[in-house]
């Protein structure tokens, strides 16, 4: 067992140990402010150590316990799961921030900050987690704390929400359960590198399609591709804003990510589940579009793009070449990014204007030019105008696409990314450059423009890093390139994977 | 539930069953039992009593609100899983044990502490979980 | 008794997904709570069952002999009962708060989240 293993307990851990902290201080909400901030820096700081450490020497695995893979727990990380969670502990840090900003006294109260610590460490764990059913523990940490965010409040809208994404949620689980168990009866073994070489020799390849079949139902619903998809612009737009923000960014990412795991390392013998794949790709990008077209409450319509943009790289997922896996890698971490900054901003125009419909909004541009500037990193970015960030991924996955004759697919995405020009065009319009009118004054409601001015940077300060860390992979998009180039000859190539898992 | 025989067996149950759940949670490691069982044997030791006696009583003779066992828990666990890393640089929830086992006790070692902290954490959170149920009853 | 398992695995799914389709909530959760039992016992058969062999060493030997129940299967199910247990009793709170709130038990009256605001 070597020792450099060993450091791949840390950013879990560390999240771990977080959590626990903020509940002690569970009536100390002032001080739970400062230690998720401060905590959430550290943590970021440890998960870019585990993500050179990674980049430098290859992936990393360490079992824990010392019980030997593949009868073990197995923490993996190689780049694809280091990068993922180095994002997701920059998400983590920019909702802290946002949070300790905008989120009521009365929901902080009922344990807002360490739920959503335990959140994050779910999500990392999920990112790191080296077999199969660790992967659906993490998933229930993660849908757990999910559910009590989206609830914690207690509003009207939020249970109603919460009703529709607990229900759907716990059936992808089951389903995802299933799967679980067919794929243990057929093998007899949990562990993907294990499972990885396993695969090859199964009689019953009937039964193994439909394990990955349900995998890529339950999944699927978790990542909200077409027809399952229903239950996210339900409920998104429920809970505060700093958590639509980690949902938006992560919640539906690993689920992706889930999927490209399994689908790169275990199923990949069966085309018709790529075709298939594929058809989904193109119906989720078409129906996630036309549904953001039609809607009036930007948080919905925003609601409506996570879905929109998952077509992406379920489509590079369904080419399922190097070039096309690369872009929906890249894909992935610019709309993590991106995603969740554009909830951010909703969060941020409601406190300006107390209202998330696009009628009545208006002159923000007027009133605030510097603020819109800000703003319109991210939407525009959303859209790929060329040095922007959504730009690069989405040529790879056409030029992908055209390489391997889905001419489709390609048209299908395409179609989504014109349907975003327009709608974010007409967001801009609505939003920012149209006459408004100031909102009737309620008093006690928290407006932005009474906030005084230390709030008010730590409101703005998280969307202006989300931004700049957009503008970073769009103009120095061939690092992200370069990154994504490698972690798709990674995927493209479980050899590595099982190599550092199964010695 | 009112019932006299109930109130007063409940009143020797409860000592009782605590007993029953250190020693399930004792004889764990090697045997069936261990911290997750032993939490929930105690958990309905309590309600037991809070079925006989009331909530209230049972809230009393609890004295703090049994959310505080589950960050305690939390912490003893991590802790003890820690210890390997920091003590050999094994890796997390490696087991290290001390030397000659102790009379009832069996082998003290980094396990039976995680289990100890299990335990507090099961019955943390199934205590307020079964207590806000029927607060909201 | 591996059909009349698997028969009975059949029967919670199909009950479970029949309850999920009713209207109330309450069933909604009743179904979900089958489902996922029916999920523990399909784990619980496809560790294949054997029977009075527990998977513990006897004294004084080091390895198990002969055929054994398959440890990994109940110690995987011992956690998806946990988690479900976790699940369902936020569940029962979650639907009784939601109809304390919204003041009906049918589902298609839960639709304010699709109102345009």
């Amino acid at each position: 067992m070597t020792t450099t293993g060993q450091f791949l307990f840390a950013p879990l851990l560390f999240q771990f140990f977080l959590a626990v902290l903020l509940l002690f201080l569970w009536r100390r909400t002032d001080l739970q402010r400062w230690a998720s901030i401060f905590g959430n820096l550290t943590g970021l700081g440890l998960a870019s150590v585990l993500f050179l450490r990674v980049w430098r020497g290859g992936a990393l695995s360490v079992q824990a316990g010392g019980w030997e893979a593949p009868f073990g727990i197995t923490l993996v990380a190689d780049m694809f799961s280091a990068t993922l969670v180095l994002l997701t502990s920059a998400i983590g840090l920019a909702v802290a921030i946002y949070s300790a900003a905008s989120v009521q006294e009365l929901r902080l109260r009922l344990g807002y900050f360490p739920i959503l610590q335990f959140l994050l460490m779910g999500l990392a764990g999920a990112f790191l987690a080296g077999d199969i059913f660790n992967l659906y523990v993490w998933f229930e940490i993660i849908i757990i704390s999910s559910f009590v965010l989206i609830t914690i409040g207690g509003e009207r809208l939020q249970l109603e929400g919460a009703v529709k994404y607990f229900t759907i949620n716990i059936l992808a689980s089951v389903i995802f359960l299933t799967a679980i168990a067919i794929l243990y009866g057929l093998t007899g073994t949990l562990n993907l590198a294990d499972l990885a070489v396993k695969a090859k020799d199964i009689d019953n390849q009937a039964l193994f399609s439909v394990s990955a079949l349900m995998f890529f139902a339950g999944f699927g619903i978790k990542s909200a591709v077409f027809p399952l998809y229903f239950w996210l612009p339900a409920s998104y737009h429920a809970p505060p804003a700093a958590v639509s923000a980690v949902f938006a960014g992560l919640l539906t990412k690993v689920g992706v990510y889930a999927l490209i795991r399994i689908f790169s390392l275990v199923f990949t013998a069966d085309p018709f589940i790529y075709e298939f794949m594929g058809w989904i790709a193109i119906l989720t990008l078409f129906t996630g579009g036309v549904g953001a077209l039609v809607q009036n409450n930007i948080r919905r319509v925003f609601s409506f793009f996570i879905v929109c943009h998952i077509g992406f790289m379920i489509a590079g997922l369904a080419i399922f070449s190097r070039p096309a896996l690369a872009g929906a890698v890249f894909y992935m971490a610019h709309d993590i990014v991106v995603k969740a900054n554009l909830f951010l901003l909703a969060g941020l125009i409601f406190k300006i204007r107390h209202t998330n419909s696009m009628k009545k909004l208006g002159g923000l541009y007027a009133e605030y030019p510097r603020l819109s500037l800000l703003l319109a990193v991210p939407l525009f970015s959303l859209v790929g105008i060329p040095p922007l960030s959504g730009f690069w991924p989405k040529v790879s996955l056409v030029l992908a696409g055209l390489e391997g004759r889905h001419f489709l697919l390609v048209g299908a995405m395409l179609l989504a990314s014109f349907l975003t020009l327009i709608i974010i065009a007409r967001l801009w319009a609505e939003v920012f450059w149209k006459n408004g009118q100031a909102p009737e004054i309620k008093p006690n409601a928290g407006y932005f423009p009474d906030m005084e001015p230390k709030r008010r940077a730590l409101l703005v300060a998280p969307i202006a890093m989300l931004a700049l860390a957009s503008l970073y992979i769009g103009f120095a998009a061939e690092h992200l390139q370069l990154l994504s180039e490698r972690i798709a000859s990674e995927l493209s190539d479980p050899a590595s994977y099982i190599r550092a898992v199964l010695p | 539930m009112n019932t006299i025989i109930l109130r007063t067996a409940s009143n020797y149950l409860l000592p009782l069953l605590l007993l029953f759940s250190v020693f399930i949670l004792l004889r764990g490691h090697y045997l069936p039992g261990g911290g997750f069982v032993g939490g929930l044997v105690a958990a309905i030791a309590f309600v037991l009593h809070a079925f006989a006696n009331g909530l209230d009583n049972t809230r009393t003779l609890l004295r703090i609100h049994p959310g505080y066992f589950m960050p305690l828990g939390l912490a003893l666990s991590f802790l003890s899983g820690l210890a390997p890393i920091l003590r050999t640089g094994r890796p997390f929830m490696s087991g290290l044990w001390f030397d000659g086992p102790l009379p009832a006790i069996g082998l003290i070692g980094s396990p039976l502490f995680f289990d100890i902290g299990v335990y507090f954490v099961v019955i943390g959170a199934s205590l307020t979980i079964i207590f806000t149920i029927t607060e909201n009853a | 008794m591996e059909i009349l398992l698997a028969i009975m695995v059949g029967l919670l799914y199909a009950a479970g997904l029949f309850m999920i389709l009713r209207r109330s909530l309450v069933k909604l959760i009743i179904g979900l709570v089958l489902l996922g039992n029916g999920a523990n016992l399909l784990i619980f058969l496809l560790g294949r069952l054997v029977k009075g062999r527990p998977p513990i060493i006897p004294e004084g030997s080091k390895a198990l002999a002969g055929a054994f129940a398959d440890p990994v299967p109940q110690a995987l199910i011992l956690t998806a009962i946990v988690i479900s247990f976790g699940l369902q009793s936020f569940a029962i709170i979650l639907i009784k708060q939601a109809y304390k709130v919204v003041g009906t038990d049918d589902l298609d009256e839960i639709n304010a989240t699709d109102e345009d605001a």
